[in-house]
């Protein structure tokens, strides 16, 4: 038995994910410059780009975990941090966009699995105290997805005891518990050893092909090839291309881009 | 060549017989003489010095003997125990607050949060005590109501301070100061990947906090809570300056009488070690319960190898 993940017809009348203008400095330091995006129900977006050039702070914009400066972004219809009230937009409080959060799953380049609750309480920890599910349907639900990434057998472990890449898919079903609309994955296999990637790489595939929304950040070319909808490419906090992978990993039209994927080949 | 067979890892040419007594696994500590001269000299000290208090005409055993379980001594380590406990417990939940508010984002509240510390930790506990008890003379009354406007409420402080009420005030605010600055402590303590999480995944602040950062933060809040929770039983000998009977206070109480004051002080001193024996012990089952899913004492997320299975079982072996 194989944990149902909610899926969503790529047939949809409007993206997940609108984002536009997204402007966001660090003092000095203009990360982002004007980031204009649109995700569909369904696809499986992965940025690519160098160090520094503002992916992963972008990723984070999309949840709210970082304010930006400038621009707006909406999820699944709703403006990620603030609220049109008339003509004017107002600030929403810090309960309010966590209440926004709970419909997005995140995936850290850290794992940040809790360190102090075993692995079947790491899962459950969200759906039975944010979600409100009952503690039976949650474990229920928590064991079928650990047996998705094939962990069933760790459900009493501590994330200490586990290796990098088993971590990694404790999160990534940690993430998956609260049945999110949208999946971010920052930077999921950067942490861990090269004999460890392939695991978790397997594991994304797999949502990847059930039609889980996700936008994944990532240094993978492989991955991005096999797994993509549509590659982003992100290079001094703009977009300079985007495409379907066979596109733009195969002809990049920036030269940018090309001296990017240049350095894996 | 049995010999070869018997010993694994022999390639042609070793000496095997010289492989086999080099094998480190049949190694032997050396005898440690130093070692051995350095425990039966301390052991003798020890001995000895205990053979002269014990045989010290002036220490008065028999008297010591005679008081230590004496009614008035057991009721005033009873006052002691419950200053103690009440005290830390309110000061525990206050500290935990004054700590919550200064981490904040709220400037009011970390200004607040600050002043307070500042002044309870920037002045003499005695001090504090004695204007606790005498605050009948700053603020004869004490009233509830509007600022500037109506009273709800007002009480005759002579009769909201009592020893009791003085003594629990005193120690209670004084200790909630302290308590703040290490749960503070331990709550910078936790990995900032830890409260991001929380945020991500849509937790309000205080289920954070209850859930998945105070449990983190016990780690380091534990030891030196411990520490204040010993300062406390002894803090609490200064409430006899307020006529308070805690344990210090009965003695004194009975030695006026009988001036058999070094024996009765050791009735006290006894009493105290006892106390803080038995804390000693119950903070290191605190310690382990908080230290779950921790594996060693690295702090920093390790992978499971072999070298950690070989280091386990070192400290096994230390343990024995």
């Amino acid at each position: 038995m194989t944990a149902p993940i909610p899926t969503k017809a790529i047939t949809a009348a409007r993206p997940l994910v609108v984002a536009r203008n997204v402007h966001k400095s660090f003092g000095d330091n203009e990360v982002l410059k004007g980031i204009d995006l649109d995700v569909w129900p369904g696809e499986t977006v992965v940025v690519l780009g160098p160090s520094g050039s503002g992916k992963s702070t972008f990723l984070r914009c999309i949840n709210h975990l970082e304010a930006m400066d400038r621009g707006s972004i909406m999820v699944g219809g709703e403006q990620m941090g603030y609220q049109l009230r008339g003509r004017r937009l107002q600030k929403l409080s810090s309960r309010a966009i966590a209440r926004q959060r709970q419909q997005i799953g995140m995936v850290f380049q850290q794992f940040n699995l809790y360190p102090h609750l075993t692995v079947l309480q790491n899962i459950i920890e969200a759906p039975i105290g944010i979600h409100g599910e009952s503690r039976r349907e949650a474990e229920a639900y928590a064991l079928a997805l650990l047996q998705r990434v094939g962990l069933t057998e760790k459900a009493d472990a501590y994330p200490r005891q586990l290796s990098g890449g088993q971590q990694q898919r404790v999160a990534i079903a940690r993430a998956l518990a609260i049945k999110p609309k949208l999946m971010l994955f920052d930077e999921p296999t950067s942490a861990l050893d090269p004999e460890l990637v392939g695991e978790v790489l397997a594991a994304m595939r797999d949502l990847a092909d059930q039609g889980l929304t996700m936008i994944v950040v990532t240094h993978e070319i492989g991955f991005a090839k096999e797994a993509a909808d549509r590659v982003v490419f992100m290079d001094g906090g703009h977009i300079v291309e985007q495409g379907k992978p066979e596109d733009v990993l195969v002809n990049p039209a920036h030269p940018r881009t090309r001296a990017f994927l240049g350095r894996f080949i | 060549m049995t010999d070869r067979a018997l010993t694994p890892g022999a390639l042609p040419g070793d000496d095997v017989a010289e492989l086999r007594l080099r094998d480190v696994a049949h190694a032997h500590r050396p005898i440690n003489y130093g070692g051995w001269i350095l425990w039966v000299v301390t052991i003798l000290i020890t001995v000895d010095f205990l053979w002269v208090i014990a045989h010290n005409k002036n220490f008065e055993w028999s008297v010591v003997a005679q008081w230590f379980t004496a009614e008035s001594i057991m009721r005033g380590l009873s006052v002691t125990l419950g200053l103690t406990v009440v005290a830390m417990l309110i000061g525990v939940v206050i500290g935990l607050f004054l700590a919550i508010a200064r981490l904040s984002e709220t400037k009011l509240l970390v200004a607040l949060s600050s002043i307070y510390i500042w002044f309870f930790r920037g002045t003499p506990l005695l001090v504090q005590l004695i204007f606790w008890y005498n605050l009948s003379t700053l603020f004869p009354v004490i009233s509830i109501g509007v600022p500037f406007g109506p009273e709800l409420a007002r009480w005759n402080t002579n009769d909201l301070i009592t020893p009791l009420t003085a003594a629990i005030a005193g120690l209670a605010l004084n200790e909630a100061a302290y308590m703040a600055e290490i749960i503070r402590g331990g709550l910078l303590s936790v990995d900032p990947g830890q409260v991001e999480t929380t945020q991500a995944f849509g937790m309000t602040r205080g289920r954070a906090l209850r859930r998945i950062i105070i449990p983190q933060a016990m780690r380091s809040i534990i030891p030196p809570t411990g520490n204040q929770l010993i300062s406390m039983i002894k803090a609490t000998s200064l409430v006899s300056v307020i006529a308070m009977g805690d344990l210090l206070y009965s003695v004194q109480a009975v030695y006026n009488r009988t001036f058999e004051v070094i024996p009765l002080l050791m009735v006290a001193v006894l009493w105290y070690l006892l106390i803080t024996s038995i804390l000693n012990v119950g903070q290191s089952f605190i310690e382990r319960y908080y230290a779950r899913g921790e594996k060693g004492s690295s702090t920093k997320a390790r992978r499971a190898t072999d070298d950690d299975v070989i280091s386990d079982a070192i400290h096994m072996g230390d343990a024995r």
